[in-house]
């Protein structure tokens, strides 16, 4: 049977900006899900791109990452065995009207096993330096997901007008 | 001045809200914030005082940067 990738639910933030963009409710009919974001932050706390963070079924615990990052002009490493990690986004340092990208992945989100999650990000801006990385996550709960949210921290102020956010279900991964 | 808004998609009816935050959801934010902002002062001042032993390294070595990395390529 031939795999099925299809768009559950999207979103476009509005002029006042969010602070945070949750998909509730997400039907258990696939294997996996793919979010996909394209993201600007309102404000900065003095660098170019601001750390988004995931909640899964509304809780910021039981999370861990590491990560693998590149500038244009050095490579690095982070972790951390109490937060998550969903990429970073152009903050409002940034040339104007540029969006960074993440692309995550969350197989196997209604199995009763601990959840990993993979991510591919870019921030962005018309200029050499941005932030690329790769980063895998682990949300040590073995509830199935129903629910994500994309809280952005205070420090880059909101998820910027024009962000968007596309859900997707993937089945017989 | 109304609190920010987050929004809210229910991926069962497709309804999309926008939800001002409660002022306990903001204090959350603005703690997180001051975490984050703590945080990136800490790894900032770490990064300083990492130049500065580097360069103090380089001149008790007599070396210049690009020498040292010619010695460890």
């Amino acid at each position: 049977m031939a795999n099925t990738f299809e768009l559950i639910a999207s979103s476009t933030v509005g002029s006042g900006g969010a602070s945070s963009i949750d998909f509730t409710s997400i039907p258990s009919t696939y294997t996996d899900l793919a979010l996909y974001v394209s993201g600007r932050t309102t404000s900065n706390a003095g660098q170019n791109w601001a750390p988004t963070r995931g909640t899964f079924n509304g809780s910021s615990s039981s999370w861990s990452y590491k990560g693998l990052y590149g500038d244009g002009s050095s490579a690095s490493s982070g972790s951390s065995a109490s937060s998550s990690e969903f990429g970073d986004v152009s903050s409002s340092l940034t040339t104007s009207n540029t969006f960074g990208n993440l692309s995550i992945y969350i197989p196997n989100y209604n199995s009763s096993t601990n959840k990993s999650v993979s991510v591919d990000f870019v921030s962005e801006t018309n200029a050499t330096t941005a932030l690329s990385g790769l980063i895998a996550n682990l949300w040590s709960n073995p509830a199935a997901i129903t629910s994500i949210g994309l809280p952005m921290n205070a420090a880059y102020g909101l998820w910027a007008q024009y962000s968007t956010a596309y859900l997707y279900g993937v089945k017989n991964a | 001045m109304p609190n920010p808004t987050k929004i809210v998609i229910d991926c069962s009816t497709g309804i999309e809200e926008i939800i001002e935050l409660t002022d306990a959801e903001i204090a959350e934010m603005t703690y997180a914030a001051e975490l984050a902002a703590e945080k990136k002062a800490e790894e900032d001042a770490k990064a300083a005082s990492d130049a500065t032993a580097k360069a103090a390294l380089l001149v008790k070595l007599g070396i210049t940067a690009d020498e040292a990395k010619l010695l460890l390529a």
